[in-house]
């Protein structure tokens, strides 16, 4: 099973994008399982969201203390990352793995995901974006099961679903390199 | 049609409602009950469900519209939690006296104070006594599956009892997972259409909610526990008849038994904690433990003979309430200590997840070691 937490800042859409994560994996075949950090929310405040994915049905119903993955948002956000992470952690900055500061075991991949979101959205939302480099840098989930959960979770509503599409592929390709 | 979702635990009630097709659903939201009573709401507004949404002022009048609509005889819905349900004490055996098969959605969160929305069961817990089956869910599917056999049963004419159906607050209100959506043909088949035989109509006039002398009043009472007694034989009867239409069972209803045939030590639990037990269970059998776990699906009635026959043979049995009754125990405790009262098995309660505290697995490890140890039921802060 692999574990992976979210971490964002409240409005940035943490809880959305672990969501989408479970869909995704769902649509590739494995099972999974999303949930928010049980709490009050507050905007702009430090926001969890965890999801789980695995081959076979998931049981486990402890909080994740412990995490394969984890999706950063806000950089600004790292040391709240108490958790421990044992395989990558992905930043969203546009500095390089080696300039960030973090005392972790983990590997550090960063993507610029909001001068992509910029572009391609035209609003810094990189909640969406952010799953593209989850896609192409751990290859737990498919873009094109990402690209499915999006048009279930978003419905038909327009040309915010396209703009994620094209935002999510260019985080993907970017990412790729 | 089929469909295969990720949805929430909520969600999936709300799914399920639908395709019962309630034709009253009076609703009061309350955290972390919201989701159930907003995506009804969506479904009305959308015209997919036609019943009457009735924004009450509180959950009071909840309860309250829930007796009026099925005293004229229509199926109905309502859906709340913690403070919510305390509110409604005091119709909530008006209801059961009165022999009305209502479903309710308990999204089980703490009771202030003080004041906290997470989850424990001591709102449900705390209605133990007030004539409504009570039935505890693990996953959404099982949410899911529960509603819908919950009106089979509480129709069940020598039933004819209310039931809350129960599910963690946030630890499966909020959480997404994998949900099948049944069609409405094959839940039409399994539910059929509600057919009440007490009723207010005025070409044949009849008393309801009148004042029961004492020469009177312990017979309703008799009878709301015999109905009791036949929802113990009609809860499996009714899941047997949902296994074979749709293919998933839990247990028999009332409990199931998980690695329980050699099983030496075991934990009672129920809710969401029975997964996170389950994956313990597996760990310590690897480890050549004969640990086994009793999912307690259905609370009231309390399948008593089920508890000794799965019980009579361990050397200790421990109890995870996520309740206690302040001055005493856990109310799932008391229960198992009055079953197991002539067996030789140690009975030990323990008391954890209060007021949102997570059940991890190494409360769990914690729970099953003092039993093999021989210690005493402790609290697992």
């Amino acid at each position: 099973m692999k574990q992976i937490i979210f971490l964002g800042r409240g409005g940035q859409g943490a809880v959305t994008s672990s969501r989408v994560l479970a869909i995704a994996a769902f649509e590739d075949g494995k099972f999974s399982q999303a949930f928010p950090n049980f709490g009050v929310e507050r905007m702009g405040a430090p926001v969890r969201s965890y999801c789980r994915i695995d081959e076979k049905k998931i049981d486990l119903r402890e909080q994740v203390y412990d995490a394969e993955y984890a999706i950063v948002l806000d950089a600004t956000l790292l040391n709240g990352l108490i958790e421990s992470v044992s395989d990558t952690i992905i930043i969203n900055s546009n500095k390089k793995p080696e300039e960030i500061n973090l005392n972790t075991k983990a590997k550090i991949k960063c993507v610029d995901i909001t001068k992509i979101a910029l572009e391609e959205i035209g609003k810094p939302f990189v909640n969406i974006a952010a799953l593209g480099a989850f896609a192409a840098i751990t290859k737990e989930v498919s873009l094109n099961g990402l690209e499915k959960a999006i048009y279930q979770q978003m419905g038909s509503k327009g040309p915010m679903v396209e703009k994620n599409i094209n935002a999510i592929r260019k985080v993907f390709e970017d990412a790729s390199k | 049609m089929v469909k295969n979702v990720v949805i929430s635990g909520s969600d999936a009630i709300a799914e399920a409602v639908k395709l019962c097709k309630p034709k009253v659903c009076p609703m009061y939201p309350i955290t972390p009950s919201t989701l159930v009573p907003e995506k009804i709401s969506e479904f009305i507004n959308d015209g997919v469900l036609e019943a009457e949404m009735i924004n009450v002022e509180s959950e009071h009048s909840a309860a309250s519209a829930l007796f009026g609509a099925y005293a004229i005889g229509v199926r109905a819905f309502t859906a709340s939690a913690s403070n919510g349900i305390a509110l409604m004490h005091e119709i909530l055996p008006i209801i059961s006296a009165s022999r009305f098969p209502a479903v309710m959605s308990v999204a089980n969160r703490t009771i202030s104070g003080p004041i906290n929305i997470w989850n424990d069961h001591s709102d449900a817990m705390s209605e133990r006594d007030q004539g409504w089956i009570q039935m505890y869910c693990e996953s959404s599917q099982e949410a899911f599956d529960t509603i819908i056999m919950a009106y089979k049963i509480a129709e069940k004419e020598n039933v004819s009892l209310p039931i809350m159906v129960c599910i963690d607050g946030f630890s499966l209100s909020h959480v997404y997972e994998p949900v099948q959506i049944e069609d409405q043909k094959k839940v039409d088949a399994f539910l059929p259409k509600y057919n009440p035989k007490n009723i207010l109509d005025i070409k044949n006039p009849k008393t309801f909610g009148p004042i029961a002398f004492p020469n009177s009043f312990f017979e309703f009472h008799e009878q709301e526990q015999l109905a009791m007694k036949e929802a113990l034989k009609e809860i499996p009867l009714a899941h047997t008849e949902f296994a074979s239409m749709f293919g998933r069972k839990y247990g028999n209803g009332l409990i199931e038994l998980i690695e329980m045939k050699d099983a030496e030590y075991a934990l009672i639990a129920n809710g969401t904690s029975v997964g996170t037990t389950r994956v313990v269970v597996e760990e310590l059998r690897k480890e050549g433990k004969k640990v086994g776990l009793i999912k307690l699906k259905t609370f009231r009635p309390f399948p008593k003979e089920e508890i000794i026959n799965s019980c009579k043979n361990l050397k200790a049995v421990g109890i995870i309430d996520r309740h206690v009754s302040l001055g005493s125990e856990g109310a799932i405790t008391l229960d198992v200590k009055a079953a197991l009262k002539d067996e030789k098995v140690r009975v030990e309660g323990f008391i954890s997840g209060l007021g949102g505290r997570d059940i991890d697995k190494t409360r769990i490890k914690k729970a099953f070691e003092i039993l093999e140890k021989g210690g005493k039921g402790i609290w697992l802060k």
